[in-house]
């Protein structure tokens, strides 16, 4: 009889942490912190925030891919983590500011003239100085951090709570995700709500007292940050789905109504790997937005979601490391068309611009990977596999 | 006889249609029992009603020793209560081996806590390797259940449904799609089946009745026409009207 398979042992599980801590060390290397200098700064940063984007896929690949759960909203969850730590960095910063600019004066500053100043510094720009109730944590990094992910998961867990016990699925479910996310960004963009309206959370990528400390280093921390995260993240969500977890998920995904009848609460274990995974997605946030610098509304808009989907497709649904590898390389080579490096093609008449033909470009090749290849890039690997293990 | 599960004046009716009407019925605790009649008798919304698909209109559906009412419980609620149920057309999970679907079946605390921590001991897998030699998939333990034949998935879920251990097991129409070989086989797992615990089998084929050797009984647009054993109830002029006759 043969053991069933650990975690652990599964040759993809062990062959993707291998990569991940390879190439992390090969970027480390080739940095300009502490390495040759051959990779930029700023493409660090690009690497780093690309391995949260995988971190999210995976999270979805678990939800859509083994659970048949399709969430177009997963990214709102995304925001939500770096709207959170965000809240954090910009308060403790702004804090500093203040208190340096105060120490000159010969009075001490009361503890409520600091707050209205830095209040007025975050504010200022929405017409307010006001903090609102949902800062009460933001100067405390510990109640902050946990908000990281408590905050998804409560919202994940109320709205998958009523959605999933009234059986709302397949295409019905998708629209209400989207719903959900929709209405979060409109409420983000207002001024009133808090968090600055569409002027988002800045200035993230200053680390709050580490100021002396240059990007090129601070960029390989997150760096790092990033890829323990993912490699974490994998392990954990390898070690949910190799197990009879899995198999109830998959058996959930396969034909709900059967596995009812099995005894098993379908509801119960859809809203666990729901709300399981927006946590997973709220940290990934955390971690991309200091990554990126600045948080807006935008971010949280209902077509990041479908992104997340596409990129999931096309690295190939139930399996973790294809959902990572879709990410991966849909969104380097996103970066590289809409950010110009792509060469115009001149066709006389008309000119063919990368930036705008991207997307169409994009969603060409999830139609054709839907239709043609619905094992997505991880199919390839299928192939190699039947091809080196002829039986 | 203990009486196991007691269905007593259940209705039921889509847009107006009558699919039961005041339907009452009883099983005793080890005992095996066909269902016969017409398209459209009202068999497998009997079902549904039971395991908690369907709700009825009236009635009351009153199970066990504590004498619980089902009509309140969920699906998974009321086969965790020992109530399983085998549908027409199989249904296994095709892209999981035949040991993981035992396995998903094995009576074990269903909560999402439970199957992540769980951990197959020693007895769950020979408990497993039991059944499949039981049921004839042995040596297809490993392969993905989308690999077997027709009649071998009908296997595997009857499979599935002993792995569960319920106290009543409803069956619809076993032996559809089956070799003669292959129902011999099944009329044993099931009489073997009814030695411990309540079998209903709903089937269409007369032949395959004859050989389950057991107390028949005939609805007919959603009532109970005729109860007893399977010559007596075919000699029932009734019946032979509504259903045999034709």
């Amino acid at each position: 009889m043969t053991p069933r398979r650990t975690t652990l042992a599964a040759p993809s599980t062990i062959t993707f942490l291998m990569v991940l801590a390879a190439f992390t060390l090969a970027v480390t290397v080739m940095s300009e912190g502490i390495g040759q200098g051959v990779v930029s700064t700023s493409f660090v940063k690009t690497l780093g925030k690309t391995m949260c984007l995988a971190l999210a896929a995976v999270a979805m690949d678990l939800v859509w891919g083994y659970t048949g759960i399709l969430s177009l909203g997963h990214f709102a969850f995304f925001g939500l983590g770096g709207y959170m730590i965000g809240m954090w960095l910009m308060y403790a910063r702004t804090e500093l500011i203040v208190l340096a600019s105060l120490s000159d004066s010969t009075i001490p500053a009361t503890a409520s003239e600091i707050t209205d100043a830095v209040g007025t510094q975050i504010f200022g720009v929405v017409g307010s100085a006001e903090f609102p109730m949902i800062w009460a944590f933001a100067d405390n990094l510990v109640l902050q951090l946990l908000l990281v992910v408590l905050v998804p998961g409560l919202l994940a867990g109320v709205f998958g709570w009523l959605a999933f016990r009234s059986r709302v699925t397949g295409v019905y479910l998708s629209i209400l995700t989207q719903a959900m996310t929709l209405a979060l960004a409109l409420y983000l963009f207002q001024n009133d709500s808090g968090l600055r309206g569409n002027n988002g959370l800045s200035g993230l990528q200053n680390l709050p007292g580490l100021g002396h400390v240059s990007q090129d280093i601070v960029s390989l921390w997150f760096l790092w940050a990033s890829a323990l995260a993912l490699g974490l993240g994998y392990l954990f969500c390898a070690s949910l789905v190799s197990g009879k977890f899995g198999s109830v998920i998959r058996a959930i995904r396969d034909n709900e109504a059967r596995i009812r009848f099995l005894g098993y609460s379908v509801e119960g274990y859809k809203l666990v790997v729901f709300v399981t995974t927006a946590m997973i997605c709220g940290l990934a946030g955390a971690l991309y937005y200091p990554q990126a610098g600045i948080i807006n509304p935008a971010e949280v808009a209902p077509i990041a979601s479908i992104y997340l989907a596409v990129w999931v497709a096309i690295g190939g649904r139930g399996r973790l490391y294809g959902a990572a590898v879709g990410a991966v390389f849909v969104s380097l080579v996103s970066t590289w068309f809409t950010g110009g490096q792509a060469p115009d093609i001149s066709l006389g008449f008309y000119t063919v611009q990368w930036v705008d033909w991207w997307t169409i470009l994009l969603g060409l090749s999830f139609v054709l990977v839907t239709l043609f290849a619905p094992k997505g890039l991880g199919g390839l690997v299928d192939v190699l596999n039947r091809r080196s293990d002829p039986k | 006889m203990k009486t196991l599960l007691e269905v007593s004046g259940v209705s039921v009716s889509f847009d107006g249609f009558r699919a039961i009407n005041n339907l009452s019925f009883q099983i005793g605790s080890a005992e095996l029992r066909a269902i016969i009649g017409p398209n459209g008798a009202g068999k497998t919304t009997f079902m549904d009603i039971v395991t908690g698909k369907t709700r009825p209109d009236a009635g009351r559906v009153i199970w066990g020793d504590k004498s619980v009412s089902l009509l309140g419980l969920s699906e998974a609620q009321i086969a965790r209560a020992g109530v399983g149920r085998k549908f027409q057309r199989p249904t296994v999970f095709e892209d999981q081996t035949v040991r993981d679907n035992l396995i998903l079946a094995l009576k074990k605390p269903r909560d999402a806590w439970s199957a992540i921590l769980f951990r197959a001991s020693k007895a769950d897998l020979g408990r497993v390797e039991e059944l499949a030699s039981e049921i004839g998939l042995w040596e297809r333990l490993d392969d993905p259940s989308g690999a077997l034949s027709h009649g071998q998935k009908q296997w595997l879920e009857i499979g599935m449904l002993l792995a569960q251990d319920p106290q009543l097991l409803l069956v619809d129409e076993p032996a559809a799609g089956m070799t003669p070989a292959e129902r011999e086989q099944t009329t044993k797992i099931l009489v073997e089946a009814a030695k411990t615990r309540a079998v209903v089998v709903v089937e269409h084929d007369m032949e395959f009745v004859r050989r389950l050797n057991c107390k028949v009984t005939v609805l007919h647009e959603g009532a109970v026409l005729a109860e007893g054993s399977l010559d007596h109830v075919t000699s029932n002029q009734e019946v032979i009207d509504v259903y045999l006759g034709r």
